[in-house]
């Protein structure tokens, strides 16, 4: 990831930046991120964009060339915006692709006249006048919370590895939320609160610290403090910090920071650098995979119980038809588990199988779901000659394998205890695998073994088999 | 000049997915099914209103969020195509139609002189909205009567469900008295399901109808309640309910379109028609009618 932006989507940058001085000094701010962008020269420009809802799953836009004349549903008054864009339909196929292996609902959008949101039509006009560098968009789920938006951000990570590209990240929202609700001279524009301004002003602060991930931490807390509930949580700063890597080192830029119709909008551009400040002064679980339904039961801020309806029932009847949040473990009878989203076993045995508090994984390797390919290149041919392979690619799937093993089994790489690795060239593939392995097991500390044997059963360098601890069923 | 008069009124759902499954010529994907209960139950509106002269219809939105004020259509004619950002897998529905901006600019003022934020919209590259689409289609498919379209405030993000509630209301009585004034026979349209929690996900083919059912028994109460208050001619209880019905159901009702329709029908105390009751994607859904000349007794 060469670089992040956030930048707002309303319109009145692009199309009356004359009318206000803010409106234009967010404008100018566009055109310095624009100078810094074309520096980084990335291969694709990914949006995420607080301004195109979804509830089925992430949508991402996958038309080669989106076209329209565009008019805002709100500020229609301020003009439209003809519009013909460049997107990267090979990127938003492997995003798709990744963010459906990691668990989560997604599909490509590639309709004429689909309709772009203005956020995103905004950013891409502003940033890529000319579409210098092709684009990527994703929806912003209403219901997705924090799981959700870090898997889709690493789901996007997987995709430009996939496809060995280079990548900048745009965030597209405001900060504080809150609209005049009451149409205003331009002149009179102002951050609607001044409790708003503050929070715009220290989370700007700890952007031009690099402090991204602190404020991607601090999400819950803005969404209560400067967010007008629309969705169920503020969610843009998660998924920006997850795609460029959940830290805190980064040289921070603040461009501009104005008021859009009461809203706060700032253009902040946020570059890797070894001088931010490190460490993270949160510390939330760091997910791979997303493995359960979306909490739509869950009123903001109140417990998933429903009220039935009756005559004076009181708000605190009892629940019996609430249904629980989160999708049951999908475990047959005898705790045997199988599942779709890791490869199929090559002999008569699951996935893995519960006993008690218990599970139990089967030996697995790094063959694809579905295709059976081995990344990196299997270790040798169909004809049994020996192949030029990488472990480090191998080591990667092995472990997503395992994750999807887990998720299946309503659990996460961070509840495993015991690892037995099994390669086939200790002497040639230990460091590499070793590598891989620590950048997954560094904070889980499970503990682990590590045997060279002759042969595993397929063309493959590298096996695990892992033990985990889970909660009282 | 003649007096106006409501027709009738209804709640008029807008899931896209039973224009797709009715695969009328203008929507792009087509059906092999799906939904037919309501299907049906909007058949039988149509066939309510078939020998009834009816100039306009003006319908309430939840589609078209406005965040500043409430909005009405404001261009004559409009024509495009109307992509359903959610399922745009199942409405791709070319439209063309004409717009009564006489009557929508009376109910503007009307709905401003009582205190309301309002503006006109007058781009004429403007989208339709697809609820507006949706639920204009399947009243009227031959779409040779002229709308008012008013958009869904969001004040409800703002303040409260209840202050939603007394905007939708004022505006249900500009457009009341707007309708009255006008000489026109008018019918009233709520785009807005009932009960409002549903999947997030979606099978290989959308209309596989093993995969309908409520989402959650709870909703389904919530909305057997309205609907008896609906069959029982309460509406006011109906009102006075909403707030906690759309709470508890997270209920489309939030846009404000079913307290609008009753308050433009002066909360009728005789009976709905419950055309039909059915569930997409686990949301509930009423096709709902109120007929004012029949509680009436005029000779129709
Ligand atoms: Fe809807």
């Amino acid at each position: 990831m060469k670089m992040a932006l956030i930048v707002p989507g309303l319109p009145h940058p692009l199309l009356c930046p004359e009318r206000n001085e803010g409106w234009q000094r967010i404008r100018d701010g566009f055109a310095a991120a624009r100078e810094e962008l074309f520096a980084a020269k990335p291969d694709v420009l990914i949006i995420y964009s607080t301004m195109w809802p979804s509830i089925v799953g992430h949508q991402i836009q996958a038309h080669p060339n989106p076209e329209w004349v565009h008019v805002d549903e709100l500020f229609h008054d301020l003009g439209s915006i003809p519009y013909r864009f460049c997107v990267d339909q090979a990127f938003a196929h492997a995003w798709c692709g990744a963010a459906t292996a990691r668990g989560l609902s997604a599909r490509e959008v590639a309709y004429d006249g689909f309709p772009v949101d203005t956020g995103s039509v905004v950013a891409l006009k502003l940033l890529t006048p000319e579409n210098e560098i092709p684009a990527c968009i994703v929806s912003s789920n209403i219901y997705s919370d924090r799981a959700e938006s870090v898997v889709l951000a690493k789901a996007a990570l997987d995709a430009l590895e996939k496809e060995g590209k280079t990548a900048a990240a745009v965030v597209v929202s405001t900060l504080s939320n809150r609209l005049f609700t009451d149409f205003i001279e331009p002149g009179e524009d102002r951050i609607h609160s001044l409790k708003d301004d503050e929070w715009n002003r220290k989370i700007l602060e700890f952007l031009a610290d690099g402090r991204l991930e602190d404020v991607s931490q601090l999400s819950r807390e803005i969404h209560r403090q400067v967010r007008v509930r629309k969705v169920v949580n503020f969610k843009p700063m998660w998924w920006l910090s997850g795609v460029m890597g959940g830290h805190n080192r980064f040289s921070g830029k603040v461009h501009a920071y104005e008021a859009l119709h009461g809203a706060g909008g700032a253009v902040v551009t946020l570059t890797p650098s070894d001088a931010g400040v490190g460490d993270k002064e949160y510390d939330e679980e760091d997910v791979e995979v997303f493995g359960g339904d979306r909490g739509v039961l869950i009123a903001q801020g109140t417990p998933a119980a429903m009220p039935l309806p009756g005559a004076g029932a009181p708000p605190s009847a009892p629940a019996r038809a609430s249904v629980p949040a989160t999708a049951p473990v999908t475990a047959s009878p005898g705790g045997i588990i199988r599942t779709k989203t890791a490869p199929d076993p090559v002999g008569a045995y699951p996935h893995a199988r519960r006993a008690g508090n218990l599970l139990f994984l089967s030996g697995i390797g790094p063959r694809t779901p579905g295709t059976n390919e081995v990344p990196g290149g299997p270790v040798r041919d169909a004809g049994g000659h020996q192949e030029e392979y990488d472990v480090a690619a191998q080591t990667r799937q092995v472990i997503e394998n395992m994750s999807a093993v887990l998720a299946a089994s309503g659990a996460t790489l961070a509840d495993l205890i015991d690892i037995t690795v099994f390669l086939i060239d200790m002497e040639r593939d230990f460091a590499d695998f070793n590598a891989v392995y620590r950048e997954h097991f560094e904070g889980i500390q499970a503990t682990r073994t590590t045997i060279e044997i002759d042969a595993l059963p397929t063309p493959i360098a590298v096996e695990f088999k892992a033990i985990a601890h889970l909660e009282p069923a | 000049m003649r007096t106006g008069e409501i027709v009738a009124g209804a709640l008029a759902p807008h899931p896209p997915h039973l224009v797709y499954a009715d695969n009328p010529p203008q929507n792009e994907p087509t059906a092999e099914c799906g939904w037919e209960t309501l299907r049906w139950g909007y058949q039988r509106f149509r066939k309510d209103l078939a020998d009834r002269d009816i100039d306009v219809i003006v319908v309430y939105t939840p589609h078209w969020q406005t965040y500043i004020g409430t909005h009405f259509l404001g261009v004559p004619h409009l024509q495009s195509v109307s992509v359903d950002p959610i399922f745009p897998n199942l409405f791709r529905f070319h439209y063309e139609l004409d717009v009564d901006v006489r009557l929508a600019k009376d109910i503007h003022d009307r709905a401003r002189d009582g205190g309301i934020v309002t503006k006109m919209m007058e781009n004429p590259d403007f989208r339709v909205d697809y609820g507006t689409i949706v639920s204009c289609h399947l009243t009227r498919p031959e779409w040779d009567i002229p709308i008012v379209s008013i958009s869904s405030n969001r004040s409800a993000a703002y303040y409260s469900i209840e202050v939603m509630q007394e905007q939708a209301a004022v505006i249900g009585r500009a457009t009341r008295d707007a309708v009255l004034a006008s000489g026109k026979k008018a019918v009233l349209l709520a785009s807005n399901s009932l009960s409002h929690r549903h999947f997030t996900t979606e099978g290989e083919l959308p209309e596989d109808m093993t995969r309908e059912h409520i989402y959650h028994h709870g909703q389904y109460l919530w909305d057997m309640r309205l609907i008896e208050l609906m069959r029982e001619g309460r509406s006011r209880e109906l009102i006075d309910i909403m707030p906690e019905f759309i709470e508890q159901a997270v209920s489309e009702a939030d846009g404000g379109g079913l307290t609008w329709l009753i308050s433009a029908l002066d909360y009728p105390e005789y009976a709905a028609e419950i055309y039909a009751y059915g569930t997409v994607i686990g949301t509930g859904n009423v096709v709902a009618g109120w007929h004012p000349g029949r509680a009436a007794g005029v000779a129709q």
